[in-house]
């Protein structure tokens, strides 16, 4: 497993302070990304648990384009994933997110 | 109903499924995944972990009527049970002891122990088992749902036989050593677990329902589960005493002696005297069930 936390800037979630939600399911070339209240309110902290080892460089590439995509300051994204693509990574993010959205 | 207005059991998850089980927006999760009750055993082997274990546990109304439910998430390790996920099982039945609830719903999506946690997931399917027995001495029934990609199989093939009654379709399938494991230690000549025919004519819904393992037959649809579980609910609560566990060990000892030279699920129907067995794999629920009617090796569903 490869373990790293991140700290990105966005913008503030209108939901931050009720936030809980999961989505996805930990399974080959899937994962799952459980949505926490956050420390600060225009940062997301993310914490990912992969299987994959040696892509730190695109999971921060693909988090940077989800937190700048919605309003996620103010949460914490915790990952665990059993070495799914940047595509589907991309596309779990969207449903996580916009879940909290949706109850805004 | 036409097919494509049916929500699949067979492909949705465990969340997914008792959504559709239970009245709308009554359920609350127990042990949920922001509790991070994760296994420590995966983590020594550097393998991936799930927050909420690969089941989700909790409470919820059906009809009105308060229920225990447990759904395994078959998708993450094949739902196998390990300590974390068996513990979870065990307290929801512990707890159905203390809130006496109208039922507990167990939807079951496994291959058995998960290999990984050895001893501790056979200790918990061992703790799990006395556990539901102990629920059912209580007069609480146990009903299992079985529809999901890896069956029940292994010790939760067990667990599901220790139940009131199972609701299954023919996609879901149950048994003791599962194909993939039958295949590996007597050889393919033996049992060829990439026939995927063979195996459900064998361990699928339809042999399972026409031997009384199964109480009834659905098709693959959610909601169909949930009527079965509805009406399962509103009979009275199973009678289990001496007789009637007597009356089921005479009944598999005849059942093992009539069916002794069957090899296949099509020998069985044959041997029932079911019209044209060769297209049983081909009915729907209401089709086959109207053809085994006669038959009612237990109960009509």
């Amino acid at each position: 497993m490869e373990r790293f936390t991140l700290s990105l800037p966005s913008a503030p979630c209108a939901r931050a302070d009720a936030a809980a939600a999961l989505c996805g399911v930990v399974s080959s070339g899937n994962l799952e990304i459980l949505v926490d209240r956050g420390s600060m309110a225009d940062r997301c902290d993310i914490e990912v648990n992969t299987s994959a080892h040696g892509f730190r460089e695109t999971w921060e590439a693909v988090l940077s384009d989800a937190v700048a995509r919605h309003a996620a300051g103010g949460l914490a994204l915790a990952i665990n994933d059993a070495g799914a693509t940047p595509a589907v990574v991309s596309l779990r993010l969207d449903q996580a997110l916009e879940a909290l959205e949706d109850r805004a | 109903m036409s097919r494509l207005q049916r929500h699949s059991w067979f492909e949705a998850d465990a969340r997914a499924r008792i959504a559709g089980l239970v009245d709308a927006n009554s359920f609350r999760e127990l042990c949920g995944p922001h509790e991070r009750l994760t296994s420590p055993h995966l983590a020594v082997l550097d393998l991936p972990v799930a927050f909420d274990d690969g089941v989700v546990v909790g409470e919820a109304t059906l009809d009105g009527r308060p229920v225990l439910v447990g759904a395994q998430q078959g998708e993450f390790n094949g739902g196998a049970v390990g300590e974390i996920h068996g513990a979870k099982l065990r307290g929801l039945f512990e707890r159905a002891r203390r809130t006496r609830p109208a039922a507990v719903l167990l939807a079951i999506d496994s291959g058995g122990v998960r290999l990984h946690e050895a001893n501790a997931g056979l200790i918990a399917i061992s703790e799990l088992m006395r556990a539901l027995l102990a629920a059912r001495a209580d007069g609480i029934p146990v009903y299992g749902l079985i529809g999901g990609s890896c069956g029940a199989f292994g010790g939760m093939g067990i667990v599901a036989r220790l139940c009131d009654a199972l609701v299954m379709s023919e996609e879901g399938r149950l048994g003791l050593s599962g194909p993939e494991v039958i295949e590996t230690v007597k050889g393919v000549d033996e049992f060829d677990s990439k026939d995927r025919a063979l195996v459900w004519r064998v361990t699928g819904g339809k042999l399972r329902r026409s031997l009384g393992d199964a109480t009834m037959l659905v098709d693959d649809d959610i909601a169909a589960f949930r009527d079965a579980a509805r009406s399962l609910l509103a009979r009275p609560v199973p009678a289990r005493d001496l007789a009637a566990l007597d009356a089921d060990q005479r009944a598999l000892t005849q059942r093992a002696a009539r069916h002794a030279d069957a090899r296949d699920g099509l020998d069985i129907w044959r041997a029932l005297g079911l019209p044209e067995p060769a297209l049983i794999p081909m009915l729907d629920a209401a089709d086959f069930n109207r053809l085994l009617a006669p038959l009612s090796p237990t109960e009509a569903a």
